[in-house]
C-alpha cells in the first residue's frame, strides 16, 4: 500500500492545479515544491490569460489575487535610433473567459496551492525531490525527498524547465538544448499604483498594460523585451535565446537589461521607481518539436518541463497552457487510478485530452515558428530599423518634399525582402 | 562589450533580494582552472552574473546570490560544471514578488 495515491512535484500553475483536481477526486495527494513556500523559486513575465484556469475555478477573477487586468497591448519595435510602438485597446479583450491579467507568482502560486489544500491535498514545502524511485518493473512508483521514500501510486512531474527527473521518467534529455531554451532576466520596479495608471494610460488602477518589445532590446538578437504593469510595480524585462546569450550577444545579459532601462521609451515607463527585486529564469521555446513523451509508466508530466510554453512574437504564453495540463493531468490520474491500471498507456487519457484541447492543437499549429524566426533573425535586427525609416519619413518635416508613405512602404519592403519573408511565410503558414 | 567592460553593478540589485544562504553546502562547484572558451558563455549568460573575469585574468563563480534558472547548467553542465543541483532543503532564492 503506498504513501500516497498521488504525489505532485512542483507547486506551480501545473502542480497544484493537478493536485487540486485528484484532491476534488477524493485521491490521497501530497504536493511538494522546493520552495519554503510556492511561488518562492519561481517567476513569471507575467501575464496569465485565464481561459483555463476559468475551468478549473470559475470564480477566480474575484478571488484570485492578479495584478492588473490587461487592457492595453502593446508591441514595440525598437530601431537604433527609433522606437515604433502600436497600443491596442478593444472591448472584446476585457470580456469574461477571454481576458488577461498580470501576475506575481509569489502571491499567486500560494493561492493556488491554498485552493489544492482547501480541497483535501498535502503538502510538503521546502524540499527538492532529488530522483524517482522504480519498482522492479520499471514503474515509477515514488520519489527521495529529504533522503527519504515516499510512494506513491502515480507521479505527476509538474517541476519546470530545469527538471532534473524527466530524463527517468520518460527519457526526455538529461538537459534542455541551449537552442530550445531562452533565460529571462527580470527587475520589479516599484512605484505608487496612480503613476503606473497614468503611464498606462487607464483610468482604473485595476488595469495596466502588457508589452513586448522587439529589436534594439536584444541587441537585435532573437528575442525581446517585456513590460507588465502591477498594482504597485513594474516588471520589467528581457528574454534571449540561451545559444545567443552565450555566443553571439555583444554586452552580457545583466548589462543588456541595463541598458534597456535607459531606451527613452523604456526610462520614461520606470523613471522614479525603485527596484525591488531582480529574478531570473529560464523559458522552454523549442515548442511542439521539443516536447518530450508527456507519460511513463506511474509518471505524467506538465509544464514547462514538457516545453509548454509558446513565444510566436507578439503572444507569449505558458501559464494558461499548465493550467489546463495540470486539471487534465489531475484529471486522468484520479481515472486512472479508480481503473487501476497507472501504466504508461493507461494514462493515455492524459495525452488524448491535451490533444483534443487547445494545448497540443495550438503548439501543433505553430510548431514552424521557432525554426522560422531563427531563418529569420532579420526580423530582429533590420526590420525595427527598417520601420523607423520608414516612420522618419511620414512623420518628418524639413525643406525636402516628403514623399507619399506608399512609396516608403515599397522602399523598406525591397530593402528588407518583405516579399522573400511574405512567401517564406506563407510556406510553413503556420507559422505566423 | 568584452567581459569585464561592462558597468551594471549586479550585486546592487541581488542586495534587494531575500536569500537563504546555506553557508556549508555550495549547490553549484565550477571546476578550477576552466577554458576560456567555456567559461566566456557562462560570464556573458548567466543573469545573476555569478561568473566572472576578474581584471587580473582570475576566473571567479559565486554560488552565493544565485538565482537558481539552470541557464549554466545548459550551457556547461557537461563541461566546466562539477557539480549542478537544487540548493538543500530551504536554501537560497526566496523571490518575494516573482
Amino acid at each position: 500500500m503506498a504513501d500516497y495515491d498521488a504525489i505532485v512535484v512542483g507547486a506551480g500553475c501545473a502542480g497544484s492545479v493537478a493536485a487540486y483536481e485528484l484532491a476534488k477526486a477524493g485521491k490521497n495527494v501530497l504536493l511538494i515544491d522546493r520552495g519554503v513556500q510556492p511561488g518562492k523559486k519561481t517567476m513569471a513575465g507575467g501575464r496569465i490569460y485565464i481561459h483555463s484556469l476559468k475551468d478549473v475555478f470559475p470564480d477566480c477573477e474575484k478571488e484570485a489575487p492578479f495584478e492588473r487586468r490587461v487592457t492595453h497591448e502593446r508591441i514595440s519595435m525598437m530601431g537604433s535610433q527609433s522606437d515604433f510602438t502600436i497600443d491596442f485597446t478593444s472591448n472584446a479583450m476585457s470580456e469574461e473567459g477571454q481576458d488577461s491579467y498580470t501576475v506575481l507568482r509569489a502571491k499567486l502560486d500560494p493561492w493556488l496551492a491554498s485552493k489544492a489544500e482547501a480541497a483535501g491535498a498535502k503538502t510538503l514545502f521546502g524540499s527538492a525531490v532529488t530522483s524517482l524511485v522504480k519498482d522492479g518493473s520499471g514503474k515509477v512508483s515514488g520519489v527521495i525527498v529529504d533522503e527519504k521514500e515516499l510512494s506513491a501510486d502515480v507521479v505527476v512531474l509538474a517541476d519546470g524547465i530545469n527538471s532534473l527527473l524527466v530524463h527517468d521518467a520518460v527519457g526526455a534529455p538529461e538537459a534542455p538544448n541551449p537552442m530550445a531554451v531562452a533565460v529571462s532576466v527580470k527587475e520589479v520596479i516599484s512605484l505608487p499604483a496612480n503613476v503606473i495608471s497614468d503611464r498606462c494610460g487607464v483610468t482604473s488602477d485595476d488595469e495596466g498594460t502588457a508589452w513586448l518589445f522587439m529589436g534594439d532590446s536584444t541587441d537585435g538578437l532573437i528575442g525581446g523585451g517585456l513590460m507588465y504593469a502591477n498594482k504597485e510595480s513594474i516588471s520589467l524585462g528581457l528574454v534571449l535565446g540561451v545559444a545567443g546569450a552565450a555566443e553571439q550577444a555583444p554586452t552580457p545579459i545583466y548589462q543588456m537589461l541595463e541598458d534597456f532601462k535607459k531606451h527613452p521609451t523604456v526610462a520614461g515607463m520606470i523613471k522614479g521607481g525603485e527596484v525591488v527585486e531582480y529574478s531570473a529564469r529560464m523559458i522552454p521555446e523549442g515548442g511542439y518539436g521539443a516536447m518530450p513523451k508527456l507519460v511513463g509508466d506511474g509518471v505524467m508530466i506538465a509544464g514547462d518541463n514538457a516545453y509548454m510554453c509558446l513565444n510566436i512574437g507578439y503572444q507569449v504564453r505558458g501559464m494558461d497552457f499548465a493550467v489546463a495540463a495540470g486539471m487534465h493531468a489531475g484529471q486522468c490520474a484520479a481515472k486512472a487510478l479508480d481503473n487501476g491500471d497507472v501504466s504508461a498507456k493507461g494514462l493515455e487519457c492524459y495525452v488524448k485530452a491535451l490533444e483534443d484541447s487547445f494545448v497540443l492543437k495550438t503548439f501543433k499549429y505553430y510548431q514552424n515558428t521557432p525554426t522560422f524566426m531563427g531563418k529569420h533573425p532579420e526580423i530582429f535586427s533590420k526590420y525595427p530599423d527598417a520601420i523607423g525609416d520608414m516612420m522618419n519619413s511620414m512623420f518628418i518635416v524639413n525643406d525636402e518634399v516628403t514623399p507619399p508613405l506608399i512609396d516608403s512602404v515599397s522602399d523598406m519592403a525591397k530593402k528588407i525582402g518583405l516579399f522573400e519573408l511574405l512567401k517564406d511565410a506563407k510556406g510553413a503558414m503556420r507559422a505566423l | 562589450m568584452s567581459r569585464t567592460d561592462y558597468t551594471v553593478d549586479v550585486d546592487a540589485y541581488l542586495a534587494k533580494n531575500t536569500y537563504n544562504t546555506d553557508t556549508e553546502y555550495a549547490h553549484i562547484v565550477m571546476e578550477p582552472e576552466p577554458p576560456d572558451s567555456e567559461f566566456d558563455k557562462l560570464v556573458m549568460a548567466c543573469p545573476a552574473n555569478r561568473y566572472r573575469l576578474n581584471k587580473d585574468g582570475k576566473k571567479s563563480f559565486y554560488y552565493e546570490g544565485c538565482l537558481e534558472c539552470g541557464t549554466c547548467r545548459v550551457l556547461c553542465g557537461n563541461t566546466i560544471l562539477k557539480r549542478w543541483t537544487f540548493p538543500h532543503k530551504d536554501k537560497g532564492i526566496e523571490y518575494q514578488y516573482g
